[in-house]
């Protein structure tokens, strides 16, 4: 559907007519009552006990369902396929020259599409930081007090189900959609409306999963774990609605990603010379194709259990929770890999820049991101070590969970001999870079606690868990997150932002979440369990220790805050064409990026090597090959 | 990867050895410490023969990544100082791509590392009888010898515990005999619990219609917590009590008290079973 490109000129009420963000809400709130209605129809009369307590789970569902549909329609994305079913000619392009307006719609533009992304996982970002607030702040009182105990699980589960949700594109939405094009030379994504679509799907389904404080909330935090699921209020299906849209949203993106490395890269640029962050982007959307559906098919049977009364995991009916955690981690271990796989790739795509030195292991770094992706599809049953489940198998996963911390080493011997010998200037991006050095070193030691058996019955289920993936997903993904926005922004805004208030923030950052996780590890190593809001009284002072580093910690996104209110909407300083004197293909485009990115006729050849820094070492310098030893 | 070696010489210091140094230095202040100071320290104590094998692991693997650490940590601060731009620098690196001997031995040496934890994880699993934690329903190595069966009852929000031996008798707190091999039957009811005996070193989840062993002997009379450690709905953070390691005289007497007590209640009890139907789930409750 190729709109007039004159759409500008139009009056505002013409221009609220048509397929944009207004028909969509209203299609959305439209579908979500009829589903609501059908829901009511088709169960309301049959099952008088759910009536009677007001609860209809097929109601909500389908009202869900229906909603997001009506908004993706609204949207306009129904309008290519039925166009095209009508014979009418196909159109690639949808809304890349509307202003403003672009940026509040369907746009078939990878770089709106990332930009959109930066916006929609910051605001989630945001209220998933928000609850940590209020975990934190119960976590204050050694008893429920500040919002109880149904509220805390509901906060808690909101908390970790949007963080581990939304987070998944935190990497891959913004900065892949926005650079994987012109890193390797193609003018747009392989699929330019279904990238605009699995961030549409990410929009309302972070909407679903806020709504479900109007449901009661769900009690199972992010895992979800039946019989606790079927057990919950109707708030569980907002869990079930949000994690399966973010399951298909996952799928596509990877579809999408791998489609476009694999088929669209410049002539000349082969796949050994692709930048280690186009490879971290490849290994990291093979992990989403394969593992995204399970978690889809997992939730529907759960769908089922809690609406039609199957039982694949009510033990009462002859299904069983075992069933649950096994299909549930086959999705969820890869999935934590889907959150860290992309952090190594932005460091090390970083490091070069600013050490002035070639990326060191090339090959190395690529192998250690496949190994951890495929690696990570062996391991999943590490989570269920003490649940009596193929008790037998656990040598096997204590194996192979220990030796994915081989491929993970391998990225820290890059990251060490990319620093080894260079000329490193510390300025934001590479400071957080440099904590992700430590986070992760510190989130993968502790790991090993968990992968071993015996250690690991001391340490499951409690604050160390839960201390040990804040680091490797705080420590790793949002601090490389941080690095990201603060390396790429510029180019993709051509703004800069005040550097004072960036090492602020990164120092605050940096320090209050150190002192808000490590205290955790001694925490789970004392005893607490997590996800409780009562807890022994002589773990309160460290408890309130946490808390207020936690505290420190949310003012410092506040410092963040600042900064892009203070440097991109009132100072608005123009940022050089390339002001980290990189070599990679995205920083020689101009910026604003035009449309098609690259100038019109046939696409230079790569043949050029993107980490092309440093002087050869020198005979007097010396070439030492960096620290040996283990 | 291409291995440029030529060969090293006058102005800078050789940074290799010095950093080799201070870390072999840092190490070798920080092993003993670690193993001699913060290691019998370590959780969970010394309450059980499981709990005491695995502050010797929690001991093991601290030690072993307490080298590991030091060499990251070390090499970021030694690389922060030494090698950095000047304030407005535009030097450059050396373009220095890798090293092919240095890359093999990396794999070779953390290979062997992560090869040799797995096999001392997986002997001391099975040497330790399932190291406290919950087995599955036909334990791969089980203590020989007389057992006592102690069932431990999983619902929301409380775990009530069931001794076969002693009429199938059922009671809310939990007391064991000191020096004597226990055999922990853990089930639910309802939803997955995860019932953990902190000092005790035992945990093992609760899943309803499972019948999940693991084996434990306590070796030190004292009050232990337990807790449950899996999510299992409103009141999880409150399903928290204590247990007790009594003289086995002591247990005794407690026990045939508790059988008094709770004479009435036992007969109306289901017979003692690994297993108990769960409740058909039902919303709203």
């Amino acid at each position: 559907m190729a709109q007039p490109p004159s759409s500008e000129a139009r009056p505002l009420w013409r221009r609220l007519i048509g397929f944009n963000l207004l028909t969509a809400v209203i299609l959305g709130v439209g579908g979500y009552y009829l589903g609501w209605f059908i829901g009511h129809q088709i169960n309301g009369k049959s099952f008088e006990y759910q009536e009677k307590i007001d609860e209809n789970d097929v109601a909500l569902l389908l009202a869900y369902v229906f909603g997001v549909i009506g908004f993706l329609i609204g949207l306009g994305f129904a309008n290519y396929p039925i166009s095209r079913l009508l014979g009418k000619p196909a159109s690639l392009r949808e809304k890349e020259d509307h202003g403003i307006a672009r940026y509040f719609g369907l746009c078939t533009d990878h770089k709106v599409v990332g930009i959109q992304y930066l916006c929609g996982i910051g605001l989630f970002f945001f209220i998933g930081g928000l609850n940590a607030m209020l975990i934190r702040t119960e976590l204050l009182h050694d008893t429920p007090t500040f919002v109880g105990p149904g509220q805390y699980l509901t906060i808690v589960g909101m908390h970790g189900t949007m963080m581990m949700g939304i987070f998944t594109s935190a990497a891959l939405g913004p900065f892949a959609n926005y650079f994987v094009p012109i890193m390797i030379g193609a003018r747009r994504m392989a699929f330019p409306r279904i990238e605009s679509l699995t961030f549409w799907m990410l929009i309302a389904a972070g909407f679903i999963l806020s709504s479900t404080i109007f449901f009661g909330g769900f009690p199972t935090g992010w895992t979800g774990y039946e019989p606790l699921n079927d057990q919950a209020v109707m708030g569980m299906d907002s869990y079930i609605v949000f994690f399966a849209l973010v399951g298909i949203s996952m799928c596509l993106l990877g579809i999408n990603m791998m489609a476009t490395i694999i088929t669209m890269r410049a002539p000349g640029l082969t796949w050994s010379r692709l930048p280690i962050f186009i490879w971290a982007v490849f290994a990291t959307a093979v992990l989403m194709v394969l593992a995204a559906p399970m978690l889809v098919a997992t939730l529907s049977m759960s769908a089922l259990d809690r609406t039609i009364n199957t039982s694949f995991f009510i033990p009462g009916g002859g299904g069983s929770s075992y069933l649950y955690e096994n299909l549930f981690w086959f999705f969820g271990h890869p999935e934590v890999y889907i959150l860290a796989l992309p952090g190594f790739g932005i460091v090390l795509e970083l490091l070069p820049v600013f050490t002035r030195k070639p990326l060191w292991g090339y090959r190395l770094a690529i192998s250690g991101m496949l190994g951890v992706s495929l690696l990570s599809f062996f391991v999943w049953q590490h989570h269920l070590f003490v649940s009596g489940i193929n008790a037998d198998l656990r040598p096997f996963y204590m194996l192979s969970t220990e030796i994915i911390s081989l491929p993970t080493g391998f990225i820290f011997l890059c990251v060490m001999g990319t620093l080894w010998k260079g000329r490193a200037s510390f300025t934001v991006p590479m400071l957080f870079c440099m904590a992700w050095t430590f986070n992760f070193l510190i989130g993968g030691l502790s790991g090993v606690f968990l992968s071993d058996t015996p250690s690991d019955t001391t340490t499951h289920g409690s604050f160390f868990v839960m201390a040990h993936f804040h680091y490797t997903i705080m420590g790793g993904l949002v601090f490389s997150f941080f690095a990201a926005i603060y390396y790429w922004v510029p180019k993709m805004l051509g703004l800069t932002f005040n550097e004072m208030l960036g090492k602020a923030h990164f120092w605050l950052m940096f320090i209050a979440f150190n002192s808000t996780f490590m205290p955790l590890f001694a925490l789970g190593m004392a005893g607490m369990p997590r996800r409780v809001s009562s807890y022994a009284p002589e773990l309160k002072g460290l408890n309130v220790w946490v808390s207020i580093s936690a505290f420190v910690l949310g003012f410092s996104m506040l410092i963040f805050l600042y900064n892009v209110v203070y440097s991109l909407i009132f100072v608005r300083k123009r940022a050089e064409a390339n002001p980290w004197r990189s070599k990679s293909m995205e920083w020689q485009v101009p910026t604003p990026v035009p449309i098609e990115n690259f100038p019109p006729g046939p696409i230079p050849s790569f043949d050029f090597d993107p980490y092309d820094y440093g002087v050869p070492p020198s005979p007097g310098g010396g070439a030492q090959p960096a620290p040996a030893g283990a | 990867m291409s291995s440029e070696a030529p060969p090293a010489g006058a102005p800078e210091p050789d940074h290799l050895r010095r950093f080799v140094s201070i870390w072999l230095v840092a190490t070798i202040i920080a092993l003993p410490l670690v193993i001699f100071v913060l290691g019998p320290n370590l959780p969970p104590g010394h309450g059980s023969d499981v709990a005491s094998g695995q502050v010797t692991d929690n001991t093991v693997l601290t030690a072993m990544a307490t080298p590991v650490l030091l060499l990251v940590v070390i090499y970021m601060i030694y690389a922060t100082i030494n090698f950095r731009q000047a304030k407005g620098g535009m030097l450059e690196g050396q373009a220095v791509r890798g090293d092919a001997r240095l890359q093999t031995s990396w794999i070779i040496i953390t290979g062997a590392l992560v090869l040799s934890l797995a096999v001392y994880g997986t002997i001391r699993l099975e040497q330790g009888y399932g190291a406290g934690s919950g087995s599955g329903p036909k334990p791969l190595t089980v203590p020989s010898g007389k057992k006592l069966p102690v069932q431990v009852i999983a619902q929301q929000w409380a775990f009530t515990y069931r001794y076969p031996t002693y009429g199938g008798v059922e009671t809310t707190h939990l007391e064991l005999p000191v020096n004597e091999d226990i055999e922990l039957h853990v089930t639910s009811l309802d939803v997955i619990h995860s019932f953990w005996a902190y000092q005790l070193g035992v945990k093992a989840d609760a899943n309803p219609g499972v019948d999940n062993v693991t084996f434990v002997k306590p070796t030190r009379i004292q009050t232990f917590e337990v807790h449950c450690a899996e999510l299992c709905g409103l009141w999880h953070g409150a399903m928290y009590d204590h247990g007790k390691v009594v003289s086995d005289a002591d247990f005794e007497t407690w026990i045939h008290e508790e059988q008094r007590n709770f004479a009435a209640t036992t007969k109306v009890l289901p017979p003692y079973a690994l297993t108990y139907a769960p409740e058909p789930t039902e919303r709203g409750h």
